[in-house]
Formats: structure tokens, C-alpha cells, sequence
């Protein structure tokens, strides 16, 4: 078949791109993740049962904060990922941006911590489950995210794997706060970061594999 | 160079609304300057050229819902075909012979080159190889030229599933290059 031939094949009786099919997929796709994101922390973990009085501290929100920005920069970063010869630019610096006024606040709050009390401040009390119970409620989002990656045509792979991740596990990690007890910026800025690097770390692994086209 | 990123993308830009004409100048347009920029790059291997312009050309049609109409289409083309040609590289192991260094820069697209060579490898065949409903309708819509509606009645198919055959084959085509080179 010579190139002529192939054009020809392909003009013959081409369909209407709908952008918004597109739109909608991915609005499914982050949806029903999110969806079964929450249903894993309910079903296994339990919801926090003195969330209420909790959400009257700034901590609280400081925390919902970080885990949602993670989220939607990463978001942002990977929407350019996805498309062929968009630059990733000021999207690349803004998803690490949250991590990087986290530690500063965490750094804050260590230097006015006694000495002897730092340590505890940043083990909390679920410091040996917290990483892997953020990654585990990021799974389904990061499933997600890959599914919706893989209808798009990303360059970077590995780049786009590891976006990926880190933006499903912020999102997962902003569902995991409605179980998770610990409110420090130091202990946020230790087991949430490295939750949500393990899900990069995965998705920078798995996107040459997965998302090649 | 303007002049012909604005010709090109209103050509696409007509296409994705379903306007077949205006789609075929367009990747007609399209595979001239992709085969200059590939032939550029690709000076040792001459043979693989109009091979991976076909590569490209697929790639640009299962993937033009990628294309966003706020970007330049010229950066769009090229970031699609460099990916491809990189792809063809990384397959051979032989990124050494490369001529031009791949840098981030060459996003302008090179003045036209319309001598199409002879492909290598033969689309016909790979088609072939597909599954009866995803060659089906192709065979029927994209080279008989029937409707979508003509190819239901002759095969029994719905037409949705007529035209997820396209879709899903043509993809499938661009898999079974992947992994025939």
C-alpha cells in the first residue's frame, strides 16, 4: 500500500471528532476512582470518628489543603502530558510546589517543638501504616488516571507514568484524611509525601510499559 | 512557515468536523513535510523513510482527538512524528545513526517534499491479519468506500459496532507495526 493509498483510507468516510466524548470520559473515569477510592477507606479503614471536632482546626484544613493541591497540579501537569508537542512549562514546578511549602510549615512548626518532642511529632501514632494506606486508596485513581492517559497520546512516558501517580496520590491521600487521625505538618510533610511518591514511583515505572501508542 | 500552519490546521480543523475532503489535503499536505522532516533525520536509514511517514500518518489520524485547537497544529504534527521516529530508534537499538540530534527546538516544519519513495512494509498485508470485525469495516468504509449504514446491511454488523471496528482497527494496525519492526 503506498502512502497515497493509505491517505486515501484514511479521509474515506472519516467520523467527527466529539471533544466533549472525550471530556466525559475522563470526568467518568476520575469520578468512579475517587468513588472507589472512598469506598476502600470506608470499607477497610472507617471513617475517623472525631472528624467533626477535627475540622474546626486550621491543621485540618492545612492538610486538606496540601493533599487537594498535589491533586489538581498534578492534574494540570498531566492534562499537558497527555497532548503531543504541549509544553509542560510552569505545570511541571507548580505540581511539586505544595510539597515544597509543606516542608517549610513542617520546618516551622519543628523549630518551635522542643527538642526532645520532634521526634514523636513526626512518628505520630500511625506513622508505620500512613505511606502504604495512602498508596493503597490511590490505586484506584491512579488505575483511573492510566486508563485515561492510555486514550491520549503522551511523548513522555515514564514523566507522564510518574505525573500520574503523584497526582493519584493526592487525590487518594485527600480521601485517606477522613480516616487518618494525625494532624502535624511535620508528620504530614514525612508519610503523606512518601505516600504519594509511591504511586509516582510505581507510575514511573509502568508508563513506558502501559502507556506506549 | 505561517502560511502553512494556518493552511494546515483550518485543513484539520475542517476534518475533525467530519469534512473528508478538507481531511485528505490535509494529511496529504501533512506527509510532504513529514517526510522532509523524516528524511532529514533519518539520512543513513533512506529505506525507512516513507515506511515511518505511513507510521505518522497513522499515528496523526488515530490520534487527532489529541489535537487541541488552542496549540500551534505544526508542534502538535511533529511532536507525534518525533515520537514515532524515536520509537523506530529505540526499536533498532541503533540511535547512534542518527544524523540530526533530536532537539526540542525543531519544531518548525521543513519545506515540503513530495516524492513519496516505496514503503517497505505493506498496510495491505498487516490488514490482512486483523480480526474479521475491525477489518470488515474497513475494508468496506474506508476502501470500498460504502457508508457506514451499507457496511451494517452487508455484514450483519450494527453501525456503532461498524464504527468501533474502524477505531478499534486502525488502532490495532498502528499495535501490529509496533511490534512487527
Amino acid at each position: 500500500m503506498n502512502t497515497d493509498d493509505l491517505i486515501s483510507l484514511l479521509a474515506t468516510g472519516v467520523e467527527p471528532v466529539d471533544a466533549r466524548a472525550q471530556a466525559r470520559a475522563v470526568l467518568v473515569a476520575v469520578s468512579a476512582g475517587l468513588l472507589l477510592a472512598a469506598a476502600l477507606m470506608a470499607g477497610m479503614l472507617g471513617v475517623e470518628p472525631t472528624l467533626a471536632a477535627e475540622a474546626r482546626l486550621p491543621a485540618f484544613w492545612a492538610r486538606e489543603l496540601f493533599c487537594l493541591a498535589v491533586a489538581t497540579s498534578g492534574l494540570v501537569c498531566l492534562r499537558r502530558l497527555a497532548h503531543p508537542g504541549m509544553r509542560t512549562g510552569w505545570t511541571g514546578p507548580a505540581s511539586a510546589l505544595p510539597a515544597a511549602l509543606l516542608w517549610l510549615l513542617a520546618a516551622a512548626v519543628l523549630m518551635q517543638t522542643a527538642p526532645e518532642q520532634r521526634m514523636a511529632t513526626v512518628l505520630g501514632h500511625t506513622a508505620r501504616v500512613c505511606s502504604l494506606l495512602i498508596a493503597l486508596v490511590s490505586t484506584p485513581v491512579f488505575v483511573a488516571l492510566v486508563w485515561v492517559l492510555r486514550r491520549f497520546a503522551p511523548t513522555r512516558l515514564r514523566l507522564a507514568g510518574a505525573v500520574a501517580g503523584w497526582a493519584a496520590g493526592g487525590a487518594g491521600a485527600l480521601v485517606y484524611t477522613l480516616h487518618c487521625p494525625e494532624l502535624a505538618p511535620p508528620f504530614i510533610a514525612v508519610w503523606y509525601v512518601l505516600g504519594m511518591l509511591i504511586p509516582a514511583a510505581a507510575g514511573a515505572w509502568l508508563g513506558p510499559r502501559l502507556l506506549r501508542w | 512557515m505561517q502560511t502553512s500552519e494556518d493552511r494546515l490546521r483550518g485543513l484539520l480543523l475542517r476534518g475533525l468536523d467530519g469534512d473528508a475532503a478538507a481531511y485528505r489535503t490535509f494529511l496529504r499536505d501533512l506527509a510532504a513535510h513529514l517526510r522532509a522532516f523524516l528524511r532529514k533525520r533519518l539520512a543513513r536509514l533512506p529505506d525507512e523513510v516513507e515506511d515511518l511517514v505511513q507510521e505518522s500518518l497513522l499515528a496523526v489520524h488515530n490520534q487527532r482527538h489529541t489535537y487541541d485547537p488552542a496549540q500551534p497544529l505544526t508542534a502538535w504534527a511533529i511532536a507525534l512524528a518525533r515520537y514515532k521516529l524515536i520509537d523506530l530508534l529505540r526499536r533498532r537499538s541503533r540511535q547512534d545513526l542518527l544524523h540530526d540530534p533530536l532537539d526540542e527546538d525543531s519544531e518548525q516544519l521543513a519545506a515540503p517534499d513530495g516524492a513519496a519513495a516505496e514503503a517497505r512494509r505493506d498496510l495491505a498485508k498487516l490488514l490482512d491479519t486483523l480480526p474479521e470485525r475491525q477489518r470488515m469495516p474497513i475494508v468496506c468504509v474506508k476502501l470500498e468506500g460504502l457508508s457506514v449504514a451499507q457496511t451494517a446491511a452487508r455484514t450483519g454488523m450494527t453501525e456503532s459496532a461498524v464504527k468501533v471496528g474502524i477505531h478499534r482497527g486502525l488502532k490495532a494496525l498502528a499495535a501490529k507495526i509496533r511490534s512487527s519492526a
